[in-house]
């Protein structure tokens, strides 16, 4: 057994066994958070040693219980985890977030939780979280993917709704319904992919796919790219994510935001270039990403809640990552992963200062925030460099990312990748008009000048959301702003700095990254164990 | 592959009805439409797995048949069954709650949507807007003594 081996059912073993864990110690809360931090910790370190071990061996592949190759003909019949330089690259930067928020969490607990708050849940469920998310990444099957997909999606059920609230519940049913649909999609494209082809195993999909005629391959990648669709939140199929993420709390709209809709992404880039390529469908996916950048970004220009307006610049961002991928190019790939992975970072920041506004203002609406600047001018920082990280401004990582899909469109050099070019560069600058609103409304202006100014929320809510308006002068001092939530927030600032700063290797690895992808031949014979 | 029509119009006709149902407002029809859907899913895997009859044991005859049945299939059904179970429980636990909330299963639409949508393109401009300022009071009017008073505006 080698190490890579050994380290590769990991992220998802450790979660899982931490979330058992927590919940055998739930009436002890201090026990439980050790573990929760103790098990995500290990898990970042773990990631980090298969980002390393992949870069410089290639391509992993572990058959669980060694139910390989076991008859000619027929394609590994166990669980395959595979990890290539794409997936390496999203455990390593979930695991970094998944560990950032749940300290973020734990930090506003401490602070601002009382009895009622139900953390002997919020523990267990962030594992199991984190073991879907983990397993989604890793999986080297279909039918893994969906059980990840499950397992991610019926945690996030239960971290949406906590406290079940009746917005939060109305949110719940509206979340859980749009999930289990696109599941069932899921689940039905399955079956197809099954009856064409009589195996499930990604890599064997990938040798028996080219031998199915063209239109059965273009039906079945549509049925998927259907149901990864709902997931990732690409427009059309967009409209259920900025009605359910606002009104759960902080951390949770945090790790929503930058892992959920990513692990869509990734499960289409996996179907776009393992399983499909050249299936027929980039000009409608090119469609759907200008469609996706454009109407996202206007929705988040009608808004006035900072986390509704974040949510639809995320549904609005999901269009760069579907533009580099449907590019079908080495430099639209691997600027969409690059991309990703900035966007992770970045926009799960976002949402974690807006958790430290609504703690010290009382507010998320900016029909209630002003005069933040001068309140508290470290906020301030916090909000502005992934607020204009974000907006694309040069040089932090959402320009490179965004310079590195223009150039691959400018390369294709179609009429739909030319509008496509555009429509980002309007994007960008419509996000940068959005952040900047948020800027002057809720820092720049006093708050006696926004109209509903006056009222506040009565006591910072950590995870539940009950708490009733009151006037903004009844409001109790709650004091600066917790050391436990400034230091996640902090550090993932860093992280989207590292981003930049280390832009040139980063960008270098996810070239190799997109290679790989686009080069089938590495992930087929590492799992097949034979050339293909 | 032979494939038999009678299983794949039961397909057919579930998952329809499992759209129609999940079409509906109440809870409660939502679910039975998952449900539905799901149940005509797994019969699908279950249709494409191979045909029926086959011997459930390697290397033995039933009834004439020798090709091992597909044990896949059934795996994968029996983990969708059990999902769809697990969710199935959660999603009646938030019907209860949101009984208990709002005495109706009914789902209300997403207020801040309606709100959006019910503005006019002048009320989304004033939306967080700062505070208006004291204009100076447009005075059209032909002069008159009135404006010789002094107001808040001061005289005229």
């Amino acid at each position: 057994m080698t190490t890579a081996s050994a380290l590769t059912p990991l992220p998802v073993l450790i979660p899982l066994v931490g979330a058992a864990l927590t919940l055998f110690a739930g009436r002890r809360p201090r026990l439980q958070r050790v573990i929760a931090l103790a098990a995500l910790s290990v898990v970042v370190a773990v990631c980090a040693g298969l980002l390393y071990l992949t870069d410089r061996d290639g391509v992993l592949a572990l058959h669980v219980g060694g139910w390989g190759q076991t008859v000619s003909g027929m394609g590994p019949l166990g669980i395959t985890l595979v990890v290539d330089r794409l997936s390496a690259l999203m455990l390593v930067v979930s695991a970094i977030v998944l560990l950032a928020v749940v300290f973020y969490a734990i930090g506003q607990g401490i602070r601002d939780g009382d009895e009622r708050q139900p953390v002997s849940i919020f523990l267990p469920t962030y594992l199991v979280l984190s073991a879907g998310v983990c397993m989604a990444f890793l999986a080297g099957d279909l039918f893994d993917l969906f059980v990840g997909f499950e397992m991610l999606l019926s945690a996030s059920f239960v971290l949406l709704t906590i406290g079940a609230s009746k917005d939060r519940v109305r949110a719940g049913i509206a979340y859980v319904m749009v999930s289990m649909v696109s599941s069932l999609i899921f689940l039905f494209g399955i079956a197809l992919v099954y009856a064409a082809t009589g195996t499930l195993n990604m890599a064997e999909l990938a040798v028996r796919l080219d031998g199915v005629s063209a239109g059965t391959r273009t039906a079945l990648f549509a049925v998927l790219v259907v149901a990864f669709g709902v997931k990732a939140a690409v427009f059309p199929l967009s409209t259920w994510l900025p009605d359910s993420y606002p009104t759960a709390s902080a951390p949770v709209t945090a790790v929503f935001a930058g892992l959920l809709t990513k692990v869509g992404v990734y499960a289409i880039i996996r179907a776009h270039s393992l399983l499909f390529p050249g299936g027929g469908l980039d000009p409608l996916l090119l469609v759907a990403a200008l469609l996706t950048m454009v109407v996202g970004i206007l929705g988040a220009i009608a808004q006035s809640d900072i986390k509704r307006l974040l949510s639809f610049t995320l549904v609005s961002h999901i269009g760069y990552m579907v533009f580099g991928i449907a590019l079908s190019s080495q430099l639209g790939m691997s600027g969409a992963i690059y991309y990703v992975a900035h966007h992770i970072v970045v926009q799960t920041t976002l949402f974690l200062v807006v958790g430290l506004i609504e703690r010290q203002a009382g507010a998320s609406t900016l029909q209630r925030l002003g005069g933040l600047a001068a309140a508290s001018p470290l906020l301030a920082f916090l909000f502005v460099v992934p607020a204009l990280n974000l907006g694309g401004i040069p040089p932090f990582s959402g320009f490179i990312g965004k310079v590195a899909l223009m150039e691959a469109g400018a390369q294709n050099g179609s009429v739909l990748a030319w509008l496509l070019v555009g429509g980002g560069v309007l994007t960008s600058l419509l996000t940068l008009y959005v952040v900047a609103r948020v800027w002057t409304k809720a820092f720049w202006r006093s708050r006696e000048d926004a109209p509903e100014g006056h009222l506040a929320a009565a006591a910072p809510a950590a995870l539940l959301d009950d708490s009733e308006d009151i006037e903004l002068v009844d409001r109790d001092d709650v004091g600066r702003m917790p050391v436990g939530m400034l230091a996640p927030t902090g550090a993932l600032i860093v992280v989207g700095l590292t981003l930049t700063v280390l832009a040139g290797p980063i960008f270098a690895y996810s070239g190799r990254a997109a290679d790989q992808v686009l080069n089938r031949g590495q992930y087929i014979s590492a799992v097949l164990g034979k050339a293909p | 592959m032979t494939t038999y029509l009678v299983p794949l119009v039961l397909i057919g006709a579930l998952a329809s009805a499992g759209v129609y149902l999940l079409l509906d407002r109440h809870l409660t029809r939502m679910l039975l439409g998952l449900l539905l859907i799901g149940n005509a899913i797994n019969l699908l895997i279950l249709t494409v797995g191979g045909r029926s009859g086959n011997p459930p044991v390697r290397g033995r005859i039933s009834d004439g048949e020798t090709t091992t049945a597909d044990p896949l299939a059934q795996g994968m059904i029996l983990t969708a069954i059990v999902i769809s179970m697990g969710i199935a429980a959660f999603v009646l636990a938030l019907t209860y709650r949101s009984y208990r909330l709002t005495r109706g299963e009914e789902v209300s639409a997403d207020p801040e949507d309606t709100r959006v949508s019910q503005m006019s393109g002048k009320d989304a401009s004033a939306l967080d807007e700062d505070r208006p300022q004291p204009g100076p009071a447009r005075d059209a009017d032909a002069p008159d003594e009135l404006d010789a008073l002094p107001g808040p505006q001061g005289p005229r």
